[in-house]
């Protein structure tokens, strides 16, 4: 454990060596308190329940509302492995019995926004809801807390994670920026009224939302850290243009996205605005991937579904795509540079990432010939309506495919119905599909990657008992070494052998703001360190 | 039947001396008719050869444009105007010029295709509305105000929202709200046709309801017809960008001058300025001369603005 520990702790000083980040310097300065903070949203919240979704579109504008029980450092965010506690007390607690047992204590002075106190029980029915949710209850993250056998409370204060085995992706896992704590009463009576109603303990306060145009939310007098948050009230505005969001910060009527903006975004900012705006930079724990429909034919065969990841060039791509949209770095299904993960050695083994393109798409051909799909037909590609990197890698991904022979008309969505497509009525031949984290954790982030029936984002509807097994046995294991090779095992088996699901590049973050907003600091997770209580305005 | 009256978009039974000096026009030579016409109406002349060169660029794009439409070439990523690439290239390092011409048939497509349908079904609603009055016309015309209180892109955008975006759901979304316009113009004029004598003497023959419309009355009705298409056609196109700006009409790699507009304007209005300016101009410039050409039709067509 020690020893992930360390490597993990190298990995984050080599990310925070690859960021560049102008925040640094707001330490030494005294926060003001007072203002409000305007910031741009490129979507709209699908539902309001965290445990349900994954999207920033929710994190941005409700995340403030809610309080967690432990979460990345805000003052530290780029670390890997800085998690404290936000309703717990002290330090995040060391596991006993052979690291098979958390205890957590409560705060006693959390409180929810109705004026309820927080106590251990609507953290435990939190976390039951999250881990094993009841039937017609969706839990986005529930796949992650496989070694997770019990969470009680023996009494008002005290929360105890029993687990099944040792495993060092629990505390990162139990750190998700979505495990906000709901109130065990209203979960008792309803376990949708979240999805559609807010009641945090968060440090601000809903207090209103015009469908298509803002959110906004008010200082909350009893927040648990005393003299926090330092700001009167947020608003979140949303627009779904870029230019829109772009002009709205040029303007000065917002004065951050939290997301990431493109490269040509951030240069005509800062060629614009000069010293009032600063620019935060990060590697970004987010993949963008496409996923196959294994129930449609033609998809339903390997060999097509290999043609598939033959014919797109990653190492041009990285190269080309980083001029034009948010995405840079060539990995697998892992944080590249991880101490689990790959190195591009290893990775060049896997079909489609050979570093030839030439031979890689005669394979394809080959292997499309062979299989008899039909290639006078058009497939559909579901494709998320966010421009920034969806549109721009899908019209990418479009023209990578034609090059091999096969034509695809892309469908674009807006998010929530693009959603209720991968998630409901499943109609798509391919789509685009994103493995978005915070924490970084190999272990946990691979989850996605899991049969059907164990995965609940898993899109493609395919069943992997080979993938399932290999996990299920690296889970248990402590040891760096092994668990890595399982990783390479998992890693082949999904992008190459079985040709499960594919990842095309690592997101680049790109976060320009105004310089009066202080305190807030990037991390290589959009969804992280957004509860905004340390964000103060200098103005 | 005159049918050369007909073939030029005439009405066939006119009263009094409009009607006469209608037809001894329709019997002169074609170039001779349309020598006079542009030097009536030269604005409209200037406009018709850009609709003719705009049909000529569309039917003949894959043998103009220098390159596919949706080829990248990822070197030449916005590559400002230069002898290789007349109108650059855009971000992902497609001929911009080659998007245009090939965008053409997009705008074309769609706007012909969504003019004519919605003209034509507006016309035959219109006609049979005032042919029918009474309860027909009242429920009809109070279903019609319906659809004419809201703008018509409002329309436009609540169809694609029901039907879905691509091409084809475009052209639903921009029928929609044609017909109710067509229909509400074509029955004013029909109103007036019903009550002339030739559909007194076609009832008292005993013809049926669909051959008086259709034989009687609508062809009476194609002048009105015709302005009203010629302007739906720069109205359909305008819609069409305006649809795919909004990534709600034809969607990428597809050459859609809105489409183009979205991609460019949003994010290189400043550093590849090229790659919105372009695509801006052939939308402005398809619609200004579909917009002259109606003017031009409607001034020649409607006898009580020749009279003047």
């Amino acid at each position: 454990m020690k020893s992930i520990r360390r490597k993990a702790v190298c990995t984050a000083l080599a990310a925070i060596a690859f960021g560049i980040s102008a925040a640094g310097s707001a330490g030494a300065q005294t926060p003001k308190r007072g203002g409000i903070l305007e910031f741009v949203v490129p979507d709209e919240p699908p539902s309001y329940d965290g445990h349900r979704e994954g999207t920033f579109a929710l994190i941005h504008p409700v995340g403030p509302f809610y309080s967690l029980l432990i979460r990345i450092n805000p003052d530290n965010p780029s670390s890997l492995t800085d998690i404290v506690c936000d309703v717990c007390v002290g330090k995040v607690p060391a596991p006993t019995d052979d690291n098979t047992t958390y205890t957590f204590k409560i705060r006693g002075d959390v409180k929810f926004h109705t004026g309820e106190k927080l106590t251990a029980q609507d953290v435990v029915a939190t976390y039951k809801k999250i881990i094993w949710p009841p039937e017609g209850v969706r839990s986005q993250r529930r796949q992650m807390y496989s070694m997770v056998e019990s969470v009680n409370a023996p009494d008002d204060s005290t929360v105890v994670f029993k687990l099944k085995f040792a495993s060092n992706a629990f505390i990162p896992a139990l750190a998700s920026p979505f495990n906000w704590i709901y109130q065990k009463s209203v979960l008792d009576k309803d376990m949708h009224w979240y999805e559609k109603n807010i009641n945090g303990s968060g440090p601000f306060i809903f207090k209103e939302r015009e469908a298509g145009a803002f959110m906004r939310g008010e200082r909350n007098p009893d927040y648990h850290h005393k003299g926090l948050p330092y700001l009167d009230g947020f608003k979140a505005i949303f627009a779904k243009k870029e230019s829109l969001r772009v002009q709205a910060i040029r303007g000065d009527r917002a004065a951050i996205e939290f997301r990431g903006f493109p490269p040509a975004a951030r240069d005509d900012l800062v060629k614009a605005l000069g010293k009032e705006i600063t620019v935060q930079e990060s590697v970004w724990n987010c993949g963008i991937s496409f996923v196959p429909n294994h129930k449609r034919k033609p998809f339903d065969d390997v060999r097509v579904r290999r043609a598939l990841t033959l014919a797109v060039d990653r190492w041009g791509g990285s190269k080309y795509l980083s001029k034009i949209a948010l995405v840079k770095t060539v990995g697998g299904i892992t944080y590249p540079g991880h101490a689990l993960s790959p190195t591009n050695e290893e990775m060049q083994q896997i079909a489609g990432w050979w570093p030839d393109i030439k031979k890689s798409r005669a394979e394809a051909r080959r292997l499309l010939k062979e299989s008899g799909a039909d290639l006078s037909k058009e497939y559909k590609f579901l494709v998320r309506g966010v421009d920034q990197p969806y549109k721009i890698v899908a019209t990418w991904l479009v023209d990578q495919w034609k090059q091999v022979g096969i034509n695809f008309k892309q469908e674009t969505h807006p998010t929530g119905p693009y959603l209720n497509i991968l998630r409901q009525t499943k109609e798509f031949d391919v789509s685009t599909d994103a493995s978005c984290n915070y924490v970084v954790n190999p272990l946990v982030d691979v989850t996605k990657y899991l049969s059907a029936d164990r995965s609940s984002i898993q899109y493609g509807q395919f069943i992997d008992r080979d993938v399932d097994a290999a996990y299920d046995k690296m889970i248990r294991l402590t040891d760096v070494k092994e668990q890595r090779k399982l990783m390479l095992d998992i890693t082949k088996l999904t992008l190459d052998t079985h040709a499960n699901q594919f990842s095309i590049l690592w997101w680049h973050r790109i976060v320009p703001h105004r310089s009066y907003v202080k305190g807030w600091k990037i991390s290589p997770s959009h969804h992280m360190n957004q509860h905004l209580d340390n964000v103060w305005l200098d103005k | 039947m005159n049918t050369e009256a007909i073939a030029v978009g005439l009405p066939r039974a006119l009263p009094g001396a409009d009607a006469e000096a209608e037809l001894v026009a329709a019997r002169r030579p074609f170039f001779k008719a349309l020598g006079k016409w542009v030097r009536d109406q030269p604005l409209g002349a200037v406009s018709g050869i850009m609709v003719i060169f705009l049909i000529l660029v569309a039917v003949f794009a894959p043998q103009i444009a220098p390159f596919d439409p949706v080829e990248a070439h990822y070197d030449a990523m916005m590559t400002a105007p230069n002898a290789e690439y007349w109108l650059g290239t855009d971000q992902f390092g497609r001929d911009v010029l080659s998007r245009i011409i090939w965008g053409a048939r997009t705008a074309l497509f769609i706007g012909f295709t969504a003019a004519i349908l919605g003209g034509t079904l507006g016309l035959v609603l219109g006609v049979a509305s005032a042919y029918f009055s009474g309860w027909f016309d009242l429920i009809f015309q109070r279903v019609m105000d319906v659809f004419l209180a809201f703008p018509l892109i409002i329309m436009a955008l609540v169809a694609v929202a029901v039907f879905g975006t691509g091409p084809d759901k475009v052209i639903i979304a921009i029928i929609l709200p044609f017909v109710p316009r067509c229909a509400r113009v074509v029955r004013a004029g029909a109103l007036a046709i019903r009550e002339m004598p030739y559909v007194d003497a076609a009832r008292a023959l005993g013809y049926g309801h669909l051959r008086i419309i259709m034989r009687h009355m609508v062809p009476n009705c194609m002048a009105v017809y015709l302005i009203m298409l010629t302007t739906f056609l720069g109205q359909a196109i305008l819609i069409e960008a305006a649809l795919s700006y909004l990534g709600l009409g034809v969607q990428e790699p597809t050459a859609a001058w809105g489409l183009m507009l979205q991609g460019g304007a949003e994010e290189y209005a400043e550093s590849a300025i090229w790659i919105a300016i372009f695509p801006g101009l052939a939308i402005t410039l398809a619609v200004f001369a579909f917009n002259l050409l109606g003017d031009a039709l409607r001034d020649t067509l409607d006898p009580k603005l020749r009279a003047r």
